[in-house]
C-alpha cells in the first residue's frame, strides 16, 4: 500500500495499547461482567477483556427445544437454520457476506432451553454485527422453498448426527425413559423425523414470532470493549425493538411418574460396548446453591478424570472398564442429571460392569472421603475459574448459556465461594441422594447378538 | 463513491491490528534452547507447546501406533513417581502436560499456574528423560487405544479417510494410520518406547512456543531445566518426500448407513510452495469459506444435498494435499459429487472474478486474530510458525501477503492444482448408481 489512512494508523495505536501486558487486580468473581437491562426488557452482559481487539458478540433467546407447541419438535433448531436466510434489508445471505468481508466468523447453536446466534469479529466492527443481528430479530423474511432446501439440510444433518450414530440413537430412547411422557427433555433436539420432514414456513414463522423478542433475549459482548459503548449501542439498535410481554415459559419441574428402568440398543456397528446410568437431580431451578456444590465435588471424585475413584479401581486396578467416570449438569432449565458411565474391557458384561461402579460409589459412601481428599479436590476446582479466565469466550458462553436457562449470574460468579464451602458431610449427603433417587435409566450400548460384548 | 472506497480499503488494509500488537520475543536459554515468547501478565498462568520433527509417518512397519502409545504413556509414571503418583500430583496443582504424535511431528503442551511453574517444568523433565513406561499402564493405555480403533472402523468419516491416505501413499509412512492397528499396538513392546523416547526426542529437531506470565530470563532458565538432558542431535527422523498417488479412482466402502460420507482429494501445495497463498485464497473461495463458498453455495445452501461441505489444502512435511468431504443421503451421492466435479472444474478454468478474490482476502486477513483468545492458542501459532519456517515476523507479514495474491495468481494455482478427474473419490455408506472404480 502507498498510503496509511489516518483510520489505520489510530487503530494501530490502539491496538497495540490494547495488547500491551497489563496486570488485572485480582477480582472476587469468576469473569465480573458487569450488566444493565434497556427498558425494552433485553438483559446485556458486558465482559471486557483486552487481551486482544477483537469481540464475541452473542445474542442468546431463552427459546429452545423444549419451548416447542406439542407435534412441532424440531422448530426451535430448524427455525435457528433459517435466522440466516435474510430480511429486507438484509436478504439472501448479506449477512453472512458482510460479515465474511469484514474479516469476521459466526454461527449458531440450539439446545433444549435456548438458541443462540454469535459472531467474532475485529472490536471495531461491533456496531455492524449489532444492527443485523437486531435486523433479524423481527425482520426475517422466509419463502417455502428456502424451508423446503433447509428442511432437507437439517434432515441431513439429522443423519450425520442421528441415524448414522449408534450411541446417539440409544441416547434418545433412554432420554424418553428417563422423562415422564410427552416431556420436551424426551425428545431430540433436532425434532423427531416425521414431525421434522413436515415442517413448514407457517411452523417456523409462528414460533419466531412469539419467541424472538428483546424481552425474551439476552445479549453477550465480550472482548475488547467497553461498556458505555455497549450501552449506547444496544441502545441505539436493539433498544427501538418492542418488547413482546409474551407469557412467561412454562415449568419443566415435574413430579410425573417416569419409566425408567433399563434401555438397550444393539448395531452391527458397535465396536465399543458402552454402560450409563442417568440420576435425575437438582439444578440451578430446583436445587439449592449448597447441594449442588457438593454434587460438582462428588463428580470430581467420584469420576472426574485419570485420577478419580471410578477410573483407579475399575480402570487401573481392577482393569474391567476402558474407562470410566461421571458426569454431573446442573445448568439445565428443567432438572438436572448426574450420570456414571464405564465401558468394558472385552469379556466383561455390562451388569459386572454396573455392580463395580456401584461397589466403588458404596464404598465411598460407607467410609468417607480419605484426609486430605476434599481440600485437593477444592483447590482443583477453583484453579479452574482461573483457567476459564484465559479464554476470552468462557466468560460469554458460561454466562449466556446460565441466563438463558433462567439462572443467576451468581450461579456462575459465586461458585468458587459456593465450592469453597463444602463439607465432607454434603459430600455424603450428596452421594446418598444420588443413589437414593428413584428417577433413573440405566443405558446399554451392544453390538448384536453373537459378537461377544 | 470515493469515501466507502477509502473505508473499505481502510479495512482491508486497517486488518494487521494484531500484528503490531503481538510482541513475539525470541529468546535463547543459557544452554543454547530456542523459544518464541509472547509475554502477557493479565493472568497468572502460562502455556508452552512444543513438537519434535518426525512423528507417526515414522512408525516401523508392523509396529504402527508406536509414536502415539509413546505420546499416551510418558505422563503415566516417571522418574520417582508410578503412574498413580505423577498423575495425581498433576491434577492436584491444576497442571495439564499432554504429548501426542501426528504424522509429522511429535508435540506436547504444559499449561500451568505461576506459582506451580516449577514443578510443572520438572514433571516434563521427567516425562521427557525417566519415563517409567511400567507394564500396568502401558496395557492399560494400549487397551484404551486398540477400543478407539474399534471404535474408529465403524466411524464413516474415518474409514474413508484412512482409504483415501492408503491409496495417496501406499508404501509411505503416511498410509499408516498413527493410532496403528490393534495387531501392531499389541507387537510395541517397553524397549521400543524407551528407545523412541531416546531416540527421537532431540534438542536439535525441538521447536518451543510459550506464553504467559514469565520473563525471557525465566523461560530460559526452566527451558533448559525441561530440555536440556535431551540429545543435541537426532537421526532418522526424516521421512522420504512423496507425491500423492491420485488417479481419479472411485472406491465404495459398503455399510448399512443412512448417510453415505464422501471424502474426495488429490495432490496440493507444500506449505514452502511459492503459490501457497495464491492456492489458499482459491480454496477459500471454492471450498473453504464456511457460509460462502462455491461448494457450500452449490450442495448445501441451493440444493439442501448436504448439512457439511467442504475442502482445504493440507500441506504436509513431505506431501502436500487438497482434501474435501460432504455427508448426504445415499440416493443423492451421484448428484453430490457431480457438482462437486463441477465445481472444480469450473475453477480450474479460471472462473474466478476480483470481488471474490478481494472478499476471500478480507477474510483470511481478517478472521486471524480471532484465534488469538487465549494463552493456549496463541503458544501453537507460535510453534507452527517455527516448524512451517514462516520467520518470526510472520504475523506482521502475514496480512501483506495475502494481500499480494492477484487475480492471475489465483487462476495460475488453480490451473496447476486443480484435476477433477484426478479426484480420488472414497463412498462410505450404500451411494445409489455410485461403483467402484479402480
Amino acid at each position: 500500500m502507498t498510503r496509511t489512512p489516518q483510520i489505520l494508523v489510530a487503530l494501530l495505536a490502539l491496538a497495540s495499547l490494547a495488547f500491551a501486558p497489563t496486570t488485572v487486580q485480582a477480582q472476587s468473581g469468576v469473569f465480573n461482567p458487569q450488566t444493565f437491562t434497556l427498558d425494552n426488557g433485553m438483559q446485556v452482559v458486558v465482559l471486557a477483556n483486552h487481551r486482544a481487539p477483537v469481540v464475541l458478540h452473542m445474542v442468546w433467546y431463552k427459546a429452545g427445544s423444549s419451548d416447542e407447541p406439542k407435534g412441532k419438535s424440531g422448530v426451535a433448531h430448524l427455525l435457528e437454520h433459517l435466522m440466516f436466510k435474510g430480511t429486507a434489508k438484509n436478504p439472501d445471505g448479506a449477512f453472512s457476506r458482510a460479515l465474511a468481508k469484514h474479516g469476521g466468523q459466526e454461527n449458531a447453536f440450539t439446545n433444549y432451553d435456548y438458541t443462540g446466534y454469535y459472531q467474532s469479529v475485529a472490536a471495531d466492527r461491533l456496531e455492524m454485527v449489532m444492527a443485523l443481528e437486531a435486523d433479524r430479530m423481527t425482520n426475517l423474511v422466509l419463502d417455502a422453498a428456502d424451508v423446503a432446501t433447509e428442511r432437507d439440510v437439517v434432515l441431513e444433518e439429522r443423519n450425520q448426527r442421528i441415524e448414522n450414530n449408534p450411541g446417539a440413537r440409544l441416547r434418545i430412547e433412554a432420554a424418553q425413559k428417563l422423562f415422564p411422557k410427552d416431556h420436551p427433555y424426551g425428545r431430540p433436539i433436532i425434532g423427531w423425523r416425521p414431525e421434522l420432514a413436515a415442517l413448514t414456513r407457517e411452523d417456523a414463522l409462528a414460533f419466531y414470532k412469539s419467541h424472538y423478542a428483546p424481552d425474551n433475549a439476552i445479549l453477550v459482548v465480550a472482548g475488547d470493549v467497553d461498556v458505555q459503548d455497549v450501552k449506547r449501542l444496544a441502545q441505539k439498535h436493539y433498544g427501538p425493538i418492542a418488547a413482546a410481554n409474551a407469557a412467561p415459559r412454562t415449568s419443566l419441574i415435574t413430579d410425573a411418574a417416569i419409566e425408567g428402568g433399563e434401555t438397550i440398543l444393539q448395531d452391527e456397528r458397535v465396536r465399543q460396548p458402552g454402560w450409563s446410568e442417568s440420576v435425575l437431580q437438582p439444578s440451578y431451578t430446583n436445587g439449592n446453591v449448597k447441594r449442588i456444590a457438593a454434587l460438582e465435588v462428588l463428580h470430581e471424585a467420584l469420576g472426574g478424570g485419570a485420577t478419580s475413584r471410578l477410573y483407579r479401581k475399575l480402570v487401573i486396578e481392577q482393569a474391567v472398564a476402558v474407562n470410566a467416570g461421571t458426569y454431573y449438569d446442573s445448568g439445565a432449565r428443567g432438572e438436572g442429571r448426574f450420570m456414571f458411565h464405564a465401558s468394558p474391557q472385552p469379556g466383561v458384561d455390562l451388569d459386572t460392569l454396573a455392580a463395580a461402579v456401584h461397589g466403588e460409589a458404596q464404598r465411598l459412601l460407607d467410609h468417607g472421603m480419605m484426609d486430605g481428599e476434599l481440600a485437593r479436590i477444592k483447590k482443583r476446582l477453583v484453579s479452574a475459574a482461573v483457567f476459564a479466565r484465559d479464554e476470552m469466550k468462557t466468560g460469554a458462553w458460561t454466562i449466556g448459556a446460565a441466563l438463558a436457562a433462567d439462572h443467576p449470574i451468581s450461579a456462575v460468579e459465586n461458585w468458587p465461594e459456593h465450592i469453597r464451602a463444602v463439607s465432607e458431610q454434603d459430600v455424603q449427603d450428596a452421594l446418598a441422594a444420588v443413589l437414593a433417587e428413584p428417577r433413573r435409566i440405566v443405558s446399554k450400548l451392544l453390538p448384536t447378538a453373537g459378537e461377544g460384548s | 463513491m470515493r469515501v466507502a472506497q477509502l473505508v473499505i480499503a481502510a479495512f482491508i488494509f486497517a486488518v494487521p491490528f494484531t500484528a503490531q500488537a503481538v510482541e513475539v520475543t525470541r529468546v535463547i536459554s543459557p544452554g543454547g534452547i530456542e523459544a518464541w515468547l509472547v509475554e502477557d501478565h493479565a493472568n497468572p498462568l502460562l502455556a508452552m507447546h512444543f513438537a519434535f520433527a518426525g512423528g507417526a509417518e515414522l512408525d516401523p512397519p508392523g509396529k504402527a501406533g508406536l509414536a502415539n502409545l509413546a505420546a499416551s504413556t510418558m505422563d503415566e509414571g516417571a522418574g520417582e513417581l508410578s503412574s498413580e503418583a505423577f498423575q495425581q500430583r498433576l491434577t492436584d496443582n491444576a497442571i495439564t502436560l499432554r504429548f501426542k504424535a501426528g504424522l509429522d511431528g511429535f508435540s506436547g503442551n504444559l499449561k500451568t499456574l505461576t506459582d506451580t511453574e516449577d514443578m510443572a517444568f520438572e514433571m516434563l523433565r521427567q516425562a521427557l528423560t525417566e519415563p517409567r513406561f511400567d507394564t500396568e499402564p502401558v496395557a492399560r493405555l494400549k487397551s484404551q487405544i486398540v477400543s478407539g480403533i474399534r471404535r474408529d472402523s465403524e466411524n464413516p468419516g474415518t474409514v474413508a479417510f484412512d482409504a483415501l491416505f492408503k491409496g495417496f501413499f501406499a508404501g509411505h509412512g503416511y498410509a499408516q494410520r498413527s493410532d496403528g492397528t490393534e495387531q501392531s499396538v499389541a507387537a510395541i513392546t517397553p524397549h521400543d518406547l524407551r528407545n523412541f523416547v531416546a531416540t527421537r526426542l532431540a534438542r536439535g529437531n525441538l521447536k518451543v512456543g510459550v506464553v504467559g506470565d514469565i520473563t525471557p530470563e525465566r523461560l530460559g532458565q526452566l527451558l533448559d531445566s525441561s530440555f536440556g538432558p535431551l540429545p543435541a542431535k537426532s537421526d532418522g527422523v526424516h521421512a522420504p518426500e512423496v507425491a500423492a498417488q491420485a488417479t481419479g479412482r472411485v472406491e465404495v466402502i459398503t455399510k448399512d448407513l443412512v448417510q453415505s460420507n464422501i471424502v474426495f482429494g488429490h495432490g496440493g501445495p507444500k506449505r514452502d510452495h511459492a503459490d501457497y497463498y495464491a492456492a489458499l485464497v482459491m480454496n477459500h473461495i471454492l471450498a473453504g469459506g464456511s457460509f460462502t463458498s462455491r461448494l457450500y453455495s452449490e450442495v448445501r445452501e441451493k440444493r439442501g444435498l448436504a448439512y457439511s461441505v467442504g475442502a482445504s489444502l493440507y500441506p504436509l512435511d513431505h506431501s502436500g494435499l487438497v482434501v474435501g468431504s460432504a455427508g448426504t443421503a445415499n440416493a443423492r451421492v451421484g448428484e453430490t459429487i457431480a457438482i462437486i466435479k463441477n465445481e472444480w472444474r469450473r475453477m480450474a478454468a479460471g472462473d474466478v472474478v476480483q470481488q471474490e478474490l478481494d472478499d476471500a482476502k478480507t477474510y483470511i486477513t481478517g478472521s486471524f486474530p480471532l484465534s488469538f483468545t487465549s494463552t493456549d492458542k496463541i503458544a501453537r501459532v507460535l510453534v507452527a510458525m517455527q516448524v512451517n519456517r514462516l520467520g518470526i515476523d510472520y504475523l506482521d507479514k502475514r496480512a501483506a501477503i495475502i494481500g499480494a495474491v492477484t487475480l492471475a495468481d489465483v487462476k495460475r494455482v488453480a490451473a496447476q492444482v486443480l484435476d477433477a478427474d484426478k479426484l480420488d473419490i472414497i463412498v462410505v455408506g450404500k451411494p445409489e448408481g455410485v461403483v467402484s472404480k479402480p
